[in-house]
């Protein structure tokens, strides 16, 4: 795909088409409502603190899903304070552009950088990872 | 349209290069502006009225008793008279002068609102309203004690008269304020019926232009409106200045907005009068440039002329339609009777953003998302559409540019 599409490859487009950590699990210990008031996206985020595990379920862009979906791996099996750390470093690479080795598929969104209105879709699922988080402790 | 304009034959190249940001480049292209509806662009004449005032003849208006003062008082004053003639109000004095069309809502819902209406009386509204006609009704509703209606509209995006007939039923309906254009669906809706629907029963009704005023000759006489907002950046003006048309006798029985400067008859340390109508609504330094930057748009328009502007636009639309509709899993939302260049689609498999975004990339600009209409994306079952809108400059090309942009948008979703 020409530059136009930069954003939209392979690793986003999978996990938006198909997720993995999308639905109310049976068992969880925190829930929490993020959205988007100037767009319209919404995600509703459910963690369980045993293995740091979350799921969602999301209406709204592919940015925004696949953001939930690789922050679901990422965190799996983190401390609340390493989750943290990792939002931080997160929000650092979708915001400046530059990919922090140590996030992996996390980079997959370091582009949307260039993206300045859609930063916001990126980072949704973390601040609302931050509130359930919240609501666990 | 008075017999005084001498129309032009519409010449888009020429109209093209009165704008001058339509020349850049985005991302590498040329830029398609398709979001004319959320702002437009500004012509040269606009941009050259408000330098020259800048340069030559500014200073605060209504207070010096200077030449400088004076004539900017004058240019001041003489857009008054133009949004006047362009609306056709009976009088100069029924234009006050706001910031946008969201402040002149709000100035008749704070002032009508806590004044005229009564605690038990009820406000209707339709469920396809910008954000900035139901909003200052719930406050108005939460503070004051009035109750707010909403009036359905039907599957293709017209107000539904029955569900109208059913919100009047107990007579206890003082006002309806509805858009004059969805800025949504593109629906126009029937404001003289609307009107006369009001008026028969003993309500008053608040026009929503924004949207309509870029498009139509409006005749707030013949509409019979008693109130009707617009603003002006939108009819290729300055952002920072809206109006409110308003019924003479509606503005004088009306108590004042903001008090300050500007608005009072006398003021002493224990009390102030008000000034007359429409100076009571103007509290303070006004928008100046803006409002004579307003004042050239009209002029701006006016050369063109509403007749050739909305036969333009209509195949524009027409043609936009025909295009969309061919591409598959491409929904375009609302299809009213009436309607005009605002066309909201959603796309299979591909969320608005991402639609929006890919756009972009091309050099396309359409908006995307709720467009300050969330309650009518639930309506529509959506929850968030793109929105293509079309502007007086814009072209047969510029839609087909859409139309292969959005094939590629479904080669990447599809």
């Amino acid at each position: 795909m020409e530059a136009s599409a930069q954003i939209y490859h392979n690793v986003i487009m999978d996990r938006f088409r198909s997720p993995r950590s999308a639905g109310r699990p049976e068992n969880f210990d925190a829930e929490a409502e993020g959205n988007n008031p100037m767009c319209g996206d919404r995600i509703h985020l459910y963690f369980g603190r045993e293995g740091a595990r979350v799921s969602h379920e999301s209406e709204g862009c592919a940015i925004m899903i696949a953001s939930a979906e690789l922050m679901a791996d990422a965190v799996a099996g983190k401390t609340p304070a390493q989750i943290r750390d990792l939002r931080a470093d997160f929000e650092s690479v979708v915001t400046t552009g530059a990919e922090n080795p140590a996030l992996g598929d996390l980079n997959a969104l370091a582009n949307i950088s260039e993206y300045r209105s859609r930063i916001r879709c990126a980072t949704l699922p973390w601040a609302t990872l931050g509130l359930a988080l919240k609501e666990a402790e | 349209m008075s017999a005084s304009i001498k129309l032009q034959p519409f010449d888009l190249a020429a109209i093209r290069r009165d704008f001058p940001i339509l020349e850049s480049q985005v991302h590498g292209r040329r830029l398609v502006f398709l979001d004319s509806a959320a702002s437009a662009q500004k012509p040269r004449a606009v941009i050259d009225a408000m330098v020259f005032a800048m340069e030559h003849q500014y200073a605060n208006v209504h207070r010096g008793l200077h030449w400088m003062s004076e004539r900017t008082s004058d240019a001041y004053e003489a857009v008054r008279d133009k949004v006047a003639k362009l609306l056709n109000a009976a009088s100069r004095d029924e234009i006050v002068f706001t910031r946008n069309g969201t402040e002149s809502i709000n100035l008749v819902a704070y002032t009508y609102g806590r004044a005229i209406l009564q605690p038990g009386d009820a406000v209707v509204v339709s469920e396809m309203e910008h954000h900035a006609n139901l909003v200052p009704w719930q406050m108005l509703r939460d503070a004051h004690g009035v109750e707010l209606r909403i009036v359905k509209i039907t599957d293709a995006g017209e107000v539904d008269f029955n569900s109208l007939e059913e919100q009047f039923a107990d007579g206890r309906v003082k006002l309806l304020a509805v858009t004059h254009m969805s800025n949504v669906l593109g629906t126009y809706t029937p404001v003289e019926r609307l009107a006369k629907f009001a008026h028969e029963r003993g309500a008053k009704i608040l026009l929503d232009g924004c949207q309509a005023i870029v498009h139509r000759q409006v005749d707030v006489q013949a509409i019979d409106a008693d109130f009707y907002v617009f603003s002006g950046h939108k009819l290729y003006g300055p952002s920072g200045i809206g109006i409110l048309y308003a019924k003479r006798e509606i503005l004088e029985s009306m108590p004042p907005f903001m008090g300050g400067g500007d608005m009072i008859s006398s003021v002493s340390y224990e009390r102030s009068t008000w000034a007359k109508p429409p100076h009571r609504f103007e509290a303070g330094t006004p928008a100046i440039l803006e409002t004579i930057g307003l004042g050239a748009a009209i002029d701006y328009v006016e050369a063109i002329g509403f007749p050739a502007i909305a036969a333009h636009e209509r195949e524009l639309t027409e043609h936009a339609i025909a295009v969309l509709s061919e591409i598959s899993g491409l929904r375009i939302l609302g299809s009213a009777q009436d309607r005009g260049g605002v066309i909201s689609f959603t796309m299979e498999g591909a969320h608005a953003h991402d639609i929006a975004t890919l756009l972009d990339r091309q050099g396309i600009a359409v908006r995307a998302g709720h467009h300050c209409a969330e309650p009518l994306m639930g309506r529509l079952g959506v929850t968030a559409t793109a929105r293509a809108s079309f502007a007086l400059y814009t072209t047969i090309e510029e839609i087909d540019a859409l139309a292969a942009g959005l094939i590629r948008v479904k080669q990447v979703f599809g």
